[in-house]
């Protein structure tokens, strides 16, 4: 297959990019979508040109690195997959394909496709974690946790921090992304002690770093590549209202 | 000739007491004086973010390093099946002998009995941490953890979240090392690497770290370096790390004086999704614990072009049930590698490349998960159509993300198809030398989890990766750091203008200069590709003593090259992953080298070191523990010139036998 590519080129933060065409030959329809980068890239240094800087690492979709903005749709086409595990043999002999980075005020661009998310590091480190040092935990099993509720807690617990929900979002907001860490800690027993001042801080912290507001139009969990649902949105909401009544009693 | 003396520094006393017995002995740091002892780790998987979350929880100073955009993505966040714990909740007799002798046994008696020992009595303790920082295993109905079988082993130990439990793992340490960030009390450097260790008067002191975004390199000034930096697997191009995974941080703390121990012992993983073309940059792992309830097969006939589903059970061949049937399916990793490689090899291989063996779940599917839910349903006589439906759902909640991946990856879908599978690069139990502390033959500077030697011998165990990166980083360095910090309370912090901090980021600046003016033709990728397959070919599944001689040579040549004609485009000042990419390359060719050199020496077959010439008449490898059972730690002396230290391997606790899963 031949592939045309209008790729995001910016040299830093300071400056303005632009799209740059690209024409890739020989692809194939086994070939990943970072691996049609990977040849391009490869052809770039023989033609003594800088290659395209995309961020990318595990290459089997859990590490949450990659971040490709695909023909207007975070981790392109398909439903349920990261940019990595997407094939080309998803697109057609001859399509044009626009590539670009995450879009969000919160995610300043680094370098043509990569973007700072440290963002979303902050909003854990404001409160995405039960306070247990290491050390004499009580013995596992003397903790049961029903099946249902810990199955939710995984399905919440999944997400990969990619930052594909804010990107979708037209206002960039990270109520997905947010709402998953505190519904898992939400539904355990172990994340009880912390339950408010966890859904007050993160979301306050979330806020402070520039992500929008939420108008639940659903486009972060229909572009989710781990599906992580939208019923986290709804808990964080019913988590942070009810923490915000009781924290105006104290 | 052995100048140096190792000192692996065991404690003395039977087996079960030495670890309890030493860490009530090892010296205290009192809680003001932590509060003024800096600790420098780099990597923050899971050895990393442990080690950072709980040395800052008891009051040192810590800083992280990653070259990842987050700490949480680390390739930790990878692993799939499980994490294994002597936790005897399945009944079925397991015990803290049981998983230090299944480990020491596994790794075909090449690992050291108390360190292996030690890391089976807090295996316990690392799910009991877990648990208590909400990462949500699996779980029965009744709220009890579940367990599963890995290779290796008769009891059911495994702990497991579906097909992510690394993820799990991982976010569960992220979330305590992200409460310290938040407190202050670690310090992150994303998007940094390491690029050397800083020695003052002998003593690891802090590192030179480089600013991936901005170029710029760093001064960090440490009382200790914790190295938990991963393994080499990526030396083969094609393995199952992530693209970033590198020796970079080992390789330059090796060339500071840290011995690098037994690098020929790698891990190939029988259950890897096959090759599919040139452009390949990864290779997919499907995780072991398919094995639980997969069966691996070819056609009994040689070059059979019928699909997997027309050829009758009668004429395929079980071959891991047939030649080991008290293991079966459940055979350790280079048992099972070594006999795929010998059926595809001998002709049988199924696939576009013949080199592939079928991994069936369809029996298991149907007779195990299919029946027993339709008891459960109270179906009688149920036909197989009833049965698939019903079984396809368990398996799709043990195994749903794994079959999705496989789907994605080939196009299809194994619920209808087995999975074709062959074995590829996967783990390395080389590694950095350490003692009994996890201290480096440096002082002060330590090394954790895979990027260490010291747990697995020749060969891991499924399941078992995550344990030691878990046990090293939360139950053992906070008390064996105590023993050097200890000494060091009144060393006040180093400044970073100390000549050696100075002398350090010279020689490191000029490292990358030198890259830069070389000015060739050829990209990091394609010199990477090219030392892989040296590798994969001459030190890969069986060495022998003629193709490690050539890889040697062609190594050498290939290093020549690599320095005259390299293209590294864009300069050293902002973002480059090509930059980046040389340097990672430039010390793989080098750990390359060694790799044979130690592959060469070890005239033995063990664990996943497999020399052809040693093998009994049935193929299985041939160990020389007359000659042989010693950690092979190679000092760096000079370009293509180390020295080989000898760790003699004693058991007391164990039996040696020829290991037997017959």
């Amino acid at each position: 297959m031949t592939i045309k590519l209008k790729v995001w080129k910016q040299k830093n933060a300071n400056s303005s990019g632009h799209l740059e065409n690209y024409t890739v030959d020989h692809v194939s329809p086994d070939m990943s979508f970072l691996e049609m980068f990977d040849v391009l890239n490869e052809q770039l240094v023989q033609d003594n040109k800088e290659p395209i800087a995309f961020d990318h690492d595990c290459r089997e979709g859990i590490c949450g690195m990659c971040s490709m903005y695909i023909n207007g749709q975070p981790h392109g086409p398909l439903k349920g997959v990261t940019t990595c595990q997407l094939h080309m043999r998803s697109f057609k002999d001859g399509d044009t394909i626009v590539v670009e980075p995450w879009r969000a005020s919160a995610f300043p661009v680094i370098k043509d496709l990569v973007v700072d998310r440290t963002a979303m590091d902050r909003v854990i480190a404001s409160g995405g974690f039960v306070s247990v040092n290491t050390g004499n935990a009580q013995d596992a099993n003397n903790l049961p946790i029903g099946k249902d509720k810990a199955d939710m807690a995984f399905a919440a617990a999944a997400c990969i921090g990619c930052g594909a929900c804010v990107a979708a979002c037209k206002n960039a907001s990270a109520m997905l992304f947010v709402s998953a860490k505190v519904s898992q800690l939400a539904l355990l027993p172990q994340g009880q002690p912390e339950r408010e001042v966890r859904a007050l801080n993160m979301v306050a912290q979330m806020d402070s770093e520039g992500f929008g507001a939420c108008t639940n139009t659903g486009a972060c969990a229909a572009e989710c590549p781990k599906e992580i649902s939208l019923d986290n949105i709804a808990r964080l909401n019913r988590e942070f209202l009810g923490a915000s009544i009781s924290s105006q009693e104290l | 000739m052995d100048t140096f003396k190792l000192d692996a520094k065991v404690p003395e006393g039977p087996i079960a007491e030495k670890w309890t017995k030493y860490k009530s002995s090892i010296p205290l740091v009192n809680p003001a004086n932590k509060r003024s002892l800096e600790v420098i780790v780099v990597g923050t998987g899971l050895a990393g973010a442990s080690a950072a979350a709980s040395l800052a929880e008891m009051g040192y100073k810590v800083k992280t390093f990653c070259f990842q955009d987050s700490p949480r993505r680390a390739h930790s966040i990878a692993a799939q099946g499980g994490i294994n714990a002597a936790k005897n909740y399945q009944n079925d007799g397991d015990s803290t002998y049981r998983l230090f002798y299944d480990t020491i046994k596994g790794g075909d008696y090449r690992s050291r009995e108390g360190n292996v020992h030690r890391l089976a009595e807090v295996s316990a303790n690392i799910i009991d941490q877990c648990v208590a920082q909400g990462v949500p295993f699996a779980r029965d109905y009744g709220g009890m953890l579940r367990n599963r079988s890995f290779g290796g082993t008769q009891v059911q130990r495994t702990f497991y979240a579906a097909g992510q439990t690394g993820q799990q793992l991982l976010l569960g340490a992220y979330s305590a090392l992200e409460r310290q960030i938040g407190k202050g009390s670690v310090v992150n450097y994303s998007r940094h690497e390491m690029l050397d260790v800083v020695k003052i008067d002998g003593k690891a002191r802090g590192i030179i770290a480089r600013n991936l975004v901005t170029g710029e390199l760093e001064r960090h000034f440490g009382h200790a370096v914790l190295l938990c930096t991963g393994g080499y697997g990526n030396v083969f191009y094609l393995s199952t790390n992530a693209m970033g995974s590198n020796v970079t941080a080992a390789w330059k703390a090796h060339k500071q004086g840290a011995f690098f121990a037994n690098p020929c012992f790698t891990q190939i993983h029988p259950t890897c999704i096959p090759v599919s073309g040139d452009h390949q940059s990864k290779l997919t792992l499907m995780s072991e614990s398919l094995r639980n309830d997969g069966r691996i097969w070819v056609p009994k006939q040689k070059d059979d072009k019928r699909a997997a589903n027309d050829i009758p059970e009668e004429e395929r061949d079980y071959y891991l049930e047939r030649r080991y049937p008290a293991f079966g399916n459940l055979v350790p990793r280079d048992i099972a590698s070594r006999a795929a490689k010998e059926r595809c090899d001998a002709g049988y291989g199924v696939g576009a490349t013949k080199m592939a063996v079928y991994l069936d779940f369809k029996y298991n599917l149907i007779n195990k998960y299919g029946r027993a839910e339709a008891t459960k349903h109270g179906i009688e006589n149920p036909d197989i159509e009833t049965l698939t439906r019903l079984g396809k759902e368990v398996v799709k909640e043990e195994y749903g993300n794994l079959f999705d991946m496989y789907k994605q990856i080939t196009g299809e879908d194994p619920y209808e198809v087995p999975m074709m599978i062959y074995p590829a690069v996967h783990y390395t139990m080389g590694g950095v030398w350490v003692d009994y502390n996890l201290m480096t033959t440096v002082p002060g500077l330590y090394c954790l989890g895979e990027a260490n030697f010291s747990d697995h011998g020749a060969n891991r165990l499924g399941a078992s990766a995550l344990m030691q990166g878990l046990s090293d980083g939360y139950f053992v360095i906070p008390y064996t750091i105590g023993a050097y910090l200890s000494q060091e309370i009144k060393t006040k912090p180093i400044p970073t203008d100390n000549e050696a901090f100075v002398e350090a980021e010279k020689a490191t600046k000029e490292r990358i200069e030198k890259l830069l003016a070389i000015k060739g033709k050829q990209s990091p990728e394609s010199f990477h590709k090219r030392l892989g397959k040296i590798m994969w070919e001459k030190c890969g599944m069986a060495r022998n003593e003629k193709g490690l001689l050539e890889a040697i040579s062609e190594i050498q040549a290939l290093k020549k090259e690599f320095w005259s004609d390299l293209r590294v485009l864009g300069d050293a000042e902002g973002f480059n992953p090509e930059l980046d990419k040389a340097g990672r390359v430039a010390d793989f060719i080098e750990l390359g080298e060694l790799m044979c050199i130690d592959a060469l020496d070890r005239k033995e077959s063990c664990g996943g070191h497999f020399r052809e010439e040693y093998q009994e008449d049935g193929g299985e490898a041939m160990r020389d523990d007359e000659n042989f059972m010693y950690v092979a730690a190679w000092e760096y002396k000079a370009e293509n010139q180390w020295e080989l230290h000898k760790e003699e391997l004693k058991y007391e606790n164990i039996k040696i036998a020829q290991r037997n899963y017959k």
